[in-house]
């Protein structure tokens, strides 16, 4: 076949690619995202912050292929998503790990089961998951607690089960949305420790965010949007500089 | 495939709209028994039909002592020259395939035979009363009855010619109007069926939407995220099936075999019949409940 493999490598180690991306969505003028350049390496930490509507969560969609750019590119995991087909989206997605404000967890299983449910879903094999799981579920901090339910657990500890969810199939990427929106400052600190040991097993980790004392206090790459663009990229940077 | 964990899924889904189940069951269920109970219709009037293909169309009766007929009264019984010239006749005419000769001693066995179930008729009739006759096979039934008829009636020796046909087709429309009723009454709920099942699968979906949004999120294939769903519907339909079988059984062996009682003749249904009804039914069963799954699902579950 002579056009390119989608699973073709490019971008030299950037496991996130866009290149001159828009976004506009159906029915709406102004485009949540407009000409943005953004290359995340393989292992980095980044900090997406901006205000609300600023397009951290269009740029979340996108990577996850939820959405469509209207123009320019995107590599995600070296495939472009542009090339990739319907039914390949999952497969792109076993690689892709997410986190909410909100957990996302299942009420009526319970931590082990809601862990677990993840890997059975694509498949996986009841000894994998026996062997698997009670390891994932020790790294965020929650040994002893596999047969709480959602409901019985405090907030921190929810975010916990679904750092645990989103990473217990080692995705190459996480993606984290607000991750610490619904918990209160100090145990968030907790939850960005977690963040934190994640990211030195090798996974990427984007986080979207508007808490200026979890970023100040990280000092890694900021990425800031500002009404569809990008209006500061650094490395090692804070929350809010520019203010 | 993890089947284990795909059967609790479906257990969890069945039970969470157990209503919905119920009544999806139950309309399978009397659908598809009637839609059954069609086919067998169907299957009993090819059977009665091919059988009374084999048989003659047209019954000339002679002319014998006892007869009341008044031609017969004035003319005497027919003389054995009348039957053997009648009969030649009959052979000679292009739209005869064939014209047999039956004795009295011969038809008044068929007599016995054919109203066994009436011992009262048969033992007041002694032998002797019932006539001896021609049966004739027409080459085209339809066309050539009235032709055959005009040229046998009035010839000498005849009492009465019976046209095995008019009493046939009573019994035809009979069957065929049972038989489109219950067919149109099966589509019918057929459809209603269709519509239940797609809002089961609705409701399913509705109800299981936090999970099939994390399922869509952690990269499950869309095979894997749909087949709870497609089963659910599948196993409804089958279990609806499994009650259709037990009533098209119930139809054969209560009312079509005790219709059949009332012809002397055999035509009821072999197992083998019940069997092809039950399996045709089974599989419009799951067909219908899989396929609208599927389509309903398509609308539902869009990635």
């Amino acid at each position: 076949m002579p056009r390119s493999h989608p699973y073709r490598h490019c971008c030299d180690g950037s496991v996130i690619n866009f290149e001159n991306v828009t976004k506009v969505y159906p029915n709406q003028s102004r485009p949540a995202l407009e000409g943005v350049d953004i290359s995340v390496e393989k292992g980095e930490f980044v900090f997406l912050v901006g205000s609300s509507g600023a397009g951290k969560s269009t740029f979340l969609r996108l990577v996850l292929k939820e959405e469509r750019p209207t123009d320019g590119r995107i590599h995600v995991a070296g495939k472009d998503l542009a090339r990739l087909t319907n039914w390949k989206v999952p497969y792109l997605r076993r690689r892709i790990g997410c986190v909410f404000q909100d957990f996302r967890l299942l009420p009526n299983k319970n931590v082990y089961q809601n862990v677990a449910f993840a890997l059975e879903v694509i498949g996986k094999n009841r000894r994998f998951i026996r062997k698997v799981v009670p390891e994932v579920i020790d790294l965020v901090g929650l040994e002893g607690k596999h047969d709480r339910m959602p409901d019985e657990l405090s907030g921190g500890e929810q975010q916990r089960v679904a750092m645990a969810r989103a990473f217990v199939n080692r995705p190459m990427i996480l993606l984290a949305d607000e991750p610490t929106g619904n918990i209160d400052p100090a145990t968030s600190i907790g939850i960005m420790k977690v963040l934190d040991r994640i990211n030195r097993t090798g996974t990427t980790v984007v986080m979207a965010t508007h808490d200026a004392a979890i970023v100040d206090s990280m000092r890694k790459r900021v990425i800031e949007l500002e009404y569809g663009k990008v209006v500061r990229d650094q490395s090692r940077g804070v929350y809010g500089q520019a203010y | 495939m993890r089947s284990q964990f795909v059967f609790s899924e479906i257990w969890i889904g069945l039970r969470r709209n157990l209503t919905m189940t119920m009544a999806l069951i139950v309309v399978v269920a009397i659908s598809l028994s009637l839609l059954g109970t069609g086919f067998l219709f169907v299957k009993q009037v090819d059977q009665a039909r091919s059988f009374w293909q084999g048989k003659v169309e047209m019954s000339v009766y002679f002319c014998i002592k006892s007869s009341p007929n008044p031609t017969c009264e004035q003319q005497g019984p027919a003389t054995e020259g009348d039957k053997l010239s009648l009969q030649h006749e009959l052979q000679q005419m292009p739209q005869v395939q064939y014209a047999h000769y039956v004795s009295q001693t011969q038809n008044y066995a068929y007599f016995q035979q054919e109203f066994s179930n009436e011992q009262s008729l048969v033992e007041n009739t002694p032998n002797g009363s019932i006539p001896d006759s021609l049966e004739v096979k027409l080459k085209n039934p339809e066309a050539d009855f009235n032709v055959v008829y005009s040229a046998v009636q009035g010839a000498p020796g005849v009492d009465n010619i019976v046209n095995e046909m008019t009493i046939l087709d009573k019994f035809y429309k009979l069957l065929d109007g049972a038989r489109n009723a219950v067919v149109i009454i099966a589509l019918i709920l057929l459809v209603a069926a269709i519509l239940l099942v797609a809002n089961t699968i609705r409701l399913s979906a509705f109800n299981r939407r936090r999970e099939t949004a994390i399922m869509r999120l952690v990269g499950a294939s869309n095979f894997y995220i749909q087949l709870p769903f497609l089963l659910e519907g599948t196993i409804t339909g089958l279990i609806g099936w499994a009650i259709a079988a037990g009533l098209i059984v119930a139809v054969k062996s209560l009312w079509l075999d005790s219709l059949e009682q009332y012809f002397s003749f055999n035509i009821g249904l072999s197992t083998g019949d019940l069997i092809e009804v039950i399996f045709l039914s089974m599989l419009i069963g799951v067909v219908l409940c899989g396929a609208t799954s599927f389509i309903t699902l398509r609308r539902y579950l869009r990635t």
